[in-house]
């Protein structure tokens, strides 16, 4: 019987997977100087948003793909793949009655509305949204309520042409052009992202997020993201994704980057559903993403909240540098990996202010023949007097033919600083699902229930929206690991 | 109420239930005894559903339905309680929560509607002063942290929110101080009643202090080798199971 459960939801069909015919105008294959230029130009782009592409354009091939990451993949073909895709039409859309129906259709799948009437007959949630769809952002929602705000949210290419100012100061900033192979790679033939800046003093009266869908085949997707908060600012910004269903392996290279002012606080959560390939392991989204936020100035706040359970592969950080006194940096986050999936994520607290303090608490559930690892630095630098770092990190693992794996990393170079590391690894038993089942609880509700149980602490972080919906994907990304 | 013919179970090769045989009544207290090895604890696992043990012969009848062709949580919903030897810790999980779902599951699958959620606390409520479960206990997560006592309290409070036909306690003496055993015992008479039936599971004579039984069954060596009533289970503590050994090692 328990084989038969077994069958049953590893069977079950990632919900996702669908592809919408939209015609789609594209970039040939390949990456070169002249593909770069392809996509500036086609973004209408100042000239030195070009400096900044090629800039990292020759920095990135003259380095190599990082090894160290606990995975194992064929490395993906940079000259395969379509660096720019947008759907059409690509001109300005005054109103969503432009939007082409197709595009809408695939929203209202997706669950989420981008239509701003629904708010006004009380329907909606109070939460702004950016689709970014293949490479291009095609809607951003209440943008004007928030601009009475002073609130700037749009697409990323909007900021370089309204705000060229903001960008320019900011961009890169958090990951330079150089840090890394894949942040190299999206500085060079980023197609577009969020951007949102919020000024002195105001908290946003709505949860801001974005949404990305990979559509086109052959595609990759390469966006970005840069939000500012200014003095005593404050905002919760959500981001979600999806892909289809595709045997081919597709690029995710994203690039997220945070600053916080003075008193300012920005909490960024994820539910990170990219498409994790078949259970023979074919096909699935390669999720190689640098997310990293800058407390710049004193007592101010980052915290990083992700929920993952899709991707083939995952290589993830969410970073917070620590420079102001009093700053605090956060991570919370659960990883799930089933049939072959693997996952190599954790973060990275740089200590460099007086009285800075991290939190990090990580979850990794293990199941089917997957791979999960937890990897993270704990930095004190010279002069970070009485910096606090308090990190948990519990492995979960369902079944036996799965692997937990725990990578922490502790550098110390202040006498003061304090710093605790704790790190569990448990088996979900036989014992705890025959418990929950004499009890009367079925064997899927029991998973949902243990699991949840174990990921309560992060899942509580989550706004209430986004947690109920991480916690119903935990518990179909993990339905039938035990039988 | 439930209906043993014939039970034979084994783990891997080994068989350790051969033959069992007992018919319980609603309103009857059965009390099973026996040495270590004996087989008790199979058999409560057995007739609750674990699927570490296969039944190679035998029948199982529970309220006229063949008991041995429901998953376990069928059996639990048809009304079959086990009050666990070593109850469970479920971290994160309130005991609240654990309950609701329970109960509800229950309740669907009799195609009754959710309990709603004041009923729901108005019962916490009352039956947790039942066992003396401190309030807070129910809000914690399942089991985690709790001492001996407090866990098997615990059983008895669930087993009271889930109001089962037939409530097989396993061993719920031990690890037990006189007091918390007098408390869990209480709980269980209290819920005695005409229309449910108890099986309780101990090595010792001194839980039947307390709940008195109307038969008391041996086990040995996986079958019932000796039944009557509460007057055997004094006969046994006075000259201890030795005896009992001695006289049907024979027989083996």
């Amino acid at each position: 019987m328990a084989n038969e459960i077994l069958e049953e939801h590893i069977n079950k069909d990632y919900e996702w997977g669908f592809t919408t015919d939209i015609a789609a105008d594209e970039a040939p294959k390949g990456l070169n100087e002249d593909i770069i230029r392809f996509i500036s130009a086609k973004k209408n782009e100042p000239e030195w948003m070009l400096e900044f592409r090629l800039k990292a354009f020759r920095n990135w091939q003259n380095m190599v793909e990082p090894e160290w990451a606990h995975v194992s993949y064929t490395k993906p073909d940079f000259q395969d793949i379509i660096y720019y895709s947008a759907p059409k039409p690509k001109k300005e859309l005054a109103s969503l009655d432009e939007v082409d129906p197709e595009l809408l259709k695939t929203f209202a799948k997706l669950g989420i509305s981008i239509d701003e009437q629904k708010r006004l007959s009380g329907v909606q949630s109070n939460i702004a949204v950016d689709v970014v769809f293949d490479s291009v952002s095609v809607k951003t929602t209440f943008k004007e309520t928030l601009a009475e705000k002073g609130i700037i949210f749009c697409s990323f290419s909007e900021a370089v042409q309204d705000h060229p100012e903001l960008v320019k100061k900011y961009m890169g900033m958090a990951v330079p052009p150089t840090d890394n192979f894949y942040a190299a790679l999206n500085s060079a033939v980023f197609t577009d992202g969020s951007f949102c800046y919020i000024p002195k003093g105001v908290r946003s009266p709505m949860e801001l997020s974005t949404y990305f869908r990979i559509n086109a085949s052959g595609t990759g997707q390469f966006e970005r993201t840069l939000i500012i908060a200014d003095e005593d600012a404050f905002v919760s910004y959500l981001e979600g994704c999806t892909a289809p269903q595709r045997d081919e392996n597709q690029l995710h290279a994203a690039v997220v980057e945070i600053i916080t002012h003075k008193n300012a606080e920005v909490k960024y959560s994820t539910v990170q559903n990219w498409y994790p390939g078949d259970k023979e392991g074919k096909g699935g989204i390669f999720n190689f993403v640098t997310k990293r936020g800058i407390c710049l100035e004193d007592n101010s706040k980052i915290s990083w909240t992700q929920v993952e359970t899709g991707s083939a592969v995952t290589w993830k950080y969410p970073s917070v540098i620590l420079k102001g006194n009093n700053s605090v940096g956060e991570f919370y986050s659960v990883a799930v990996t089933n049939n072959y999936q693997q996952a190599d994520t954790g973060t990275k607290m740089i200590h460099i202010g007086k009285n800075t303090r991290s939190t990090i608490i990580s979850k990794g559930i293990s199941a089917g023949f997957s791979n999960n690892s937890y990897r993270g630095l704990v930095q004190i630098k010279k002069g970070a007097s009485n910096a606090r770092n308090f990190s948990q990190c519990d492995s979960l693992l369902m079944g036996d033919k799965c692997g937990a794996h725990t990578f922490p990393y502790i550098e110390i170079k202040d006498r003061s600083a304090v710093v605790e590391h704790e790190a569990t690894t448990s088996k979900i038993g036989e014992d705890q699902l025959f418990y929950c089942k004499q009890r009367g609880i079925d064997n899927e509700k029991a998973i949902g229930l243990i699991v949840n149980g174990y990921c309560k602490e992060v899942l509580n972080k989550l706004p209430m929206e986004f947690a109920v919906e991480a916690q119903k994907l935990l518990a179909i990304s993990l339905e039938g690991s035990v039988g | 109420m439930i209906s043993i013919k014939n039970l034979h179970a084994s783990i891997g090769d080994k068989e350790i239930l051969r033959g069992i045989n007992l018919e319980v009544k609603a309103g009857e207290v059965h009390a099973i005894m026996g040495p270590n090895g004996s087989g008790k604890s199979t058999l409560s696992s057995v007739l609750a559903g674990r699927e570490d043990y296969d039944v190679t012969e035998g029948e199982v009848t529970f309220n006229g339905k063949d008991l041995l062709e429901l998953s376990a949580e069928d059996r639990a919903r048809e009304g079959l309680f086990l009050a666990f030897q070593y109850p469970v810790e479920i971290p994160g999980v309130s005991n609240i929560n654990f309950l609701r779902t329970a109960l509800n599951e229950i309740r669907a699958y009799h195609g009754q509607e959710e309990m709603p959620a004041k009923d729901f606390l108005a019962l916490v409520k009352d039956k947790s002063k039942l066992v003396e479960l401190d309030s807070k206990l129910a809000s914690r997560s399942v089991n985690e942290g709790f001492s001996g006592g407090e866990k098997k309290r615990n059983e008895i409070f669930q087993m009271a929110m889930l109001q089962p036909k037939l409530a097989i306690l396993d061993e719920t003496d031990s690890g037990l101080d006189i007091d918390a055993l007098r408390i869990v015992a209480t709980g269980v008479n209290k819920l005695k009643s005409k229309e449910n039936a108890t099986i309780v599971i101990t090595h010792y004579q001194r839980l039947l202090d307390y709940i008195v039984p109307d038969f008391v069954h041996i086990l040995y060596k996986g079958r019932i080798v000796k039944s009557g009533g509460k007057e055997l289970a004094l006969e046994l503590e006075a000259k201890g199971y030795d005896e009992i050994k001695k006289e049907f090692e024979i027989a083996d």
